[in-house]
C-alpha cells in the first residue's frame, strides 16, 4: 500500500479492471438499477485515480465498492422521488456487507439474472455482455453488428424485463441450479461463437472470445463441482488455441485438417486440458463435454492422419443423441468420412434427416465429400451451390478455392 | 409481487402430457397453504366469448376472442410471489402447464371500483 507514483496508473487500471465485476454486481443488487451502478461505478473510478496514486491502492475490491456505495447514496439523495428506496438503502448497507464472499456471491447472482430464460435471448447476451466488460451500447452494437439504436432498445428491453417481471438477482435452489447453469453456459457460448465466427470486421468481435473465456472461468471458480461448466470452459480453450491457424493468407477458412498445426497455442491447449482433469470419465456426459473430449482429440493429435477419428465419431454419437441438431449431424458425417471414407459418407448423406439437406452447410460437406471420393463432375456443381450459400466471406473465399482446385473447374 | 397467470387451452398437448400432469387439487392445497393463491377467474369456454371494437367511430361486435389462435385463455390465478423463479416453480405444479400452457404476467395495479386510474394516465 505504498505510494508509488511511477507504476501507480497500471496498478490502478489492474485493479480496476479485476474489480469491476463485483463493484457492479453488487451495486446492481443494492440499487436493483444497471445504469445507475455503471454509473457510480464509473465515478469510483474517477475518484481513484485521483486519490489512489497519492494514498496507495487498496488491494481488495470491497475498498472500491465503500466508494462506489457512497456514491450511489449521493445520487439516490438527490433523486427526491426515490426517498423511500433511500431508507431500503441505508438498511441494506451495514458493515456485514463488506464480506469478501457476498461479493463473489453477487457476481454470480448478476450472471443468473442477466441469463435468465425468461428474458430474450439477443437480450441476455447483450447485456451479459455489456454489465460483464462495461462496453458502452455503441461498442456493444458494433460487436453484433447492429446499429447503436437497435442495441439501446435491445438493452433496455431487457433491463426493463428485469425489473417489471420480477427476475431476482439470487442463485437458483440447489434444485434448479442445474437447469439454470445451463442458461448462463448457453449465454456464455453464444458469446463465445459470436466471436469466434468473426474472422474479419471490428477487433471488438475478436475480443468477444476473451471475455467469455474470463466469464467460464469465473463460473468455474464459482462453482468449482459443476463439471459442465469446466467442460465449456475447455471447449472454449482449445477451440480458441486455433485462432491463429484457422485463417489462411488470403483471408480463407482453413480446415481443421489443414491447418498449420504450429500455430496452435500450446499454452492455452493444455490450459485447456488440464481444466478437464477430474472430472470423472465414467458418468453420463453432457454436451459440453463430449464436444470438449472432440476438440481435445483434435488438439492431442500431432499431425491430422493421427486424429483417432473412431473416437470422434462416437463423441458424435452422444452427442446426437442429447442433441439432435442438423450441425452436429453433418460434423458427425465428416467425421465419419475420414475413418470410413468418402464413399461411404455419400452413401449415408440421403439418408439423414430433411433438416440436414436445408442446413445451408450440407452443400460444403457434400461439395468436399465428391471431391475425395473423385467424382469431380458432380463435384463442380456442388461447390458452385456451396459458395453461394456461404454465411461470411472466409467461408466463401475457402469455397472458391477448393473449387478453383478442380482442373477441370479452373 | 403479485402476478397474474392466464390459464390457456392448448390442443396440441399429447396424451403422455396428460398422464404426467399433477392434480389440480394439490396446487390448490400448495397454494392457499403458502398464502400465495390470492384470487382465480375461471371463464366460459371461447365459443362464448364476445369481441368489442370501435374504429373510425364505428363499433364492430364480433362473435369469438380477440385472437384466432388455437390456443385460448381458459382463466386467470392471481398469485402472489418473491419473484418470477417462484412464480415459475408454483406454475411448473400447475397441472395446466402440462395440458396446456401458462402465461405469468406481472401486475402492474390491481384495484376495486375506487381504485380506477385517473385522467391523466
Amino acid at each position: 500500500m505504498t505510494p508509488d507514483r511511477a507504476t501507480a496508473p497500471d496498478t490502478v487500471a489492474g485493479a480496476v479492471r479485476h474489480g469491476r465485476l463485483a463493484v457492479v454486481a453488487t451495486l446492481v443488487r443494492l440499487t436493483g438499477d444497471f445504469d445507475l451502478a455503471e454509473d457510480c461505478r464509473q465515478d469510483a473510478v474517477e475518484r481513484a485515480l485521483i486519490k489512489w496514486p497519492i494514498h496507495g491502492v487498496p488491494d481488495k475490491p470491497e475498498a472500491w465498492l465503500s466508494v462506489a456505495r457512497n456514491r450511489v447514496l449521493d445520487v439516490l439523495r438527490r433523486r427526491r422521488t426515490e426517498l423511500e428506496r433511500l431508507s431500503d438503502l441505508q438498511a441494506a448497507i451495514r458493515p456485514a456487507d463488506d464480506q469478501s464472499c457476498a461479493i463473489e456471491d453477487d457476481r454470480l447472482k448478476l450472471l443468473f439474472a442477466c441469463c435468465h430464460q425468461a428474458l430474450p435471448v439477443a437480450g441476455r447476451v447483450a447485456l451479459t455482455l455489456k454489465t460483464v466488460t462495461g462496453l458502452s451500447t455503441r461498442e456493444v452494437a458494433r460487436a453484433f453488428l447492429v446499429s447503436e439504436t437497435t442495441m439501446s432498445q435491445r438493452l433496455l428491453r431487457t433491463k426493463t424485463k428485469i425489473r417489471n417481471a420480477g427476475i431476482a438477482l439470487r442463485v437458483p435452489p440447489a434444485d434448479q441450479l442445474a437447469d439454470r447453469i445451463d442458461g448462463v453456459l448457453a449465454v456464455i457460448y453464444l458469446l463465445f461463437t459470436e466471436g469466434y465466427s468473426a474472422t474479419e470486421g471490428p477487433p471488438l468481435r475478436e475480443a468477444l472470445t476473451r471475455d467469455a473465456i474470463g466469464l467460464a472461468l469465473l463460473v468455474v471458480d464459482l462453482l468449482p463441482a459443476h463439471d459442465e461448466a469446466r467442460a465449456l470452459l475447455t471447449l472454449m480453450l482449445l477451440q480458441d488455441s486455433r485462432r491463429r491457424a484457422r485463417v489462411g493468407r488470403d483471408g480463407e477458412l482453413m480446415p481443421i485438417d489443414e491447418q498449420d498445426r504450429a500455430l496452435w497455442d500450446r499454452d492455452q491447449i493444455s490450459a485447456g486440458l488440464r481444466t478437464l482433469v477430474g472430472i470423472p470419465p465414467d458418468q453420463p456426459s453432457g454436451p459440453y463435454r463430449l464436444q470438449a473430449a472432440v476438440a481435445a482429440l483434435h488438439a492431442t493429435a500431432a499431425r491430422a492422419e493421427s486424429t483417432d477419428w473412431g473416437r470422434i465419431v462416437r463423441a458424435y454419437d452422444a452427442l446426437l443423441a442429447i442433441q439432435d441438431s442438423p450441425v452436429i449431424a453433418l460434423n458427425r458425417l465428416i467425421a465419419l468420412s475420414f475413418r470410413d471414407g468418402p464413399d461411404r459418407a455419400l452413401e449415408l448423406l440421403p439418408t439423414l434427416q430433411e433438416d440436414v439437406a436445408a442446413c445451408p452447410l450440407s452443400h460444403a460437406v457434400r461439395a468436399d465429400l465428391l471431391r475425395r471420393a473423385g467424382h469431380v463432375a458432380e463435384a463442380i456443381p456442388a461447390y458452385r451451390i456451396a459458395v453461394e450459400q456461404a454465411r461470411t466471406d472466409s467461408e466463401r473465399r475457402f469455397l472458391a478455392r477448393r473449387l478453383n482446385e478442380i482442373p477441370q473447374a479452373a | 409481487m403479485k402476478y397474474a397467470m392466464f390459464i390457456v387451452i392448448d390442443p396440441e398437448t399429447t396424451e403422455a402430457d396428460d398422464a404426467a400432469a399433477p392434480s389440480i387439487d394439490g396446487w390448490f392445497d400448495y397454494m392457499i397453504d403458502k398464502g400465495a393463491y390470492l384470487q382465480g377467474i375461471r371463464l366460459q369456454p371461447k365459443s362464448d366469448a364476445t369481441t368489442v371494437r370501435v374504429r373510425d367511430g364505428k363499433v364492430l361486435i364480433t362473435d369469438g376472442p380477440f385472437t384466432e389462435s388455437a390456443e385460448w385463455i381458459a382463466g386467470v390465478a392471481v398469485i402472489e410471489c418473491k419473484d418470477l423463479d417462484e412464480a415459475i416453480e408454483q406454475a411448473l405444479k400447475h397441472n395446466m402447464a402440462y395440458q396446456g400452457r401458462l402465461e405469468i404476467r406481472p401486475i402492474h395495479s390491481m384495484g376495486g371500483p375506487d381504485d380506477r386510474p385517473k385522467a391523466t394516465e
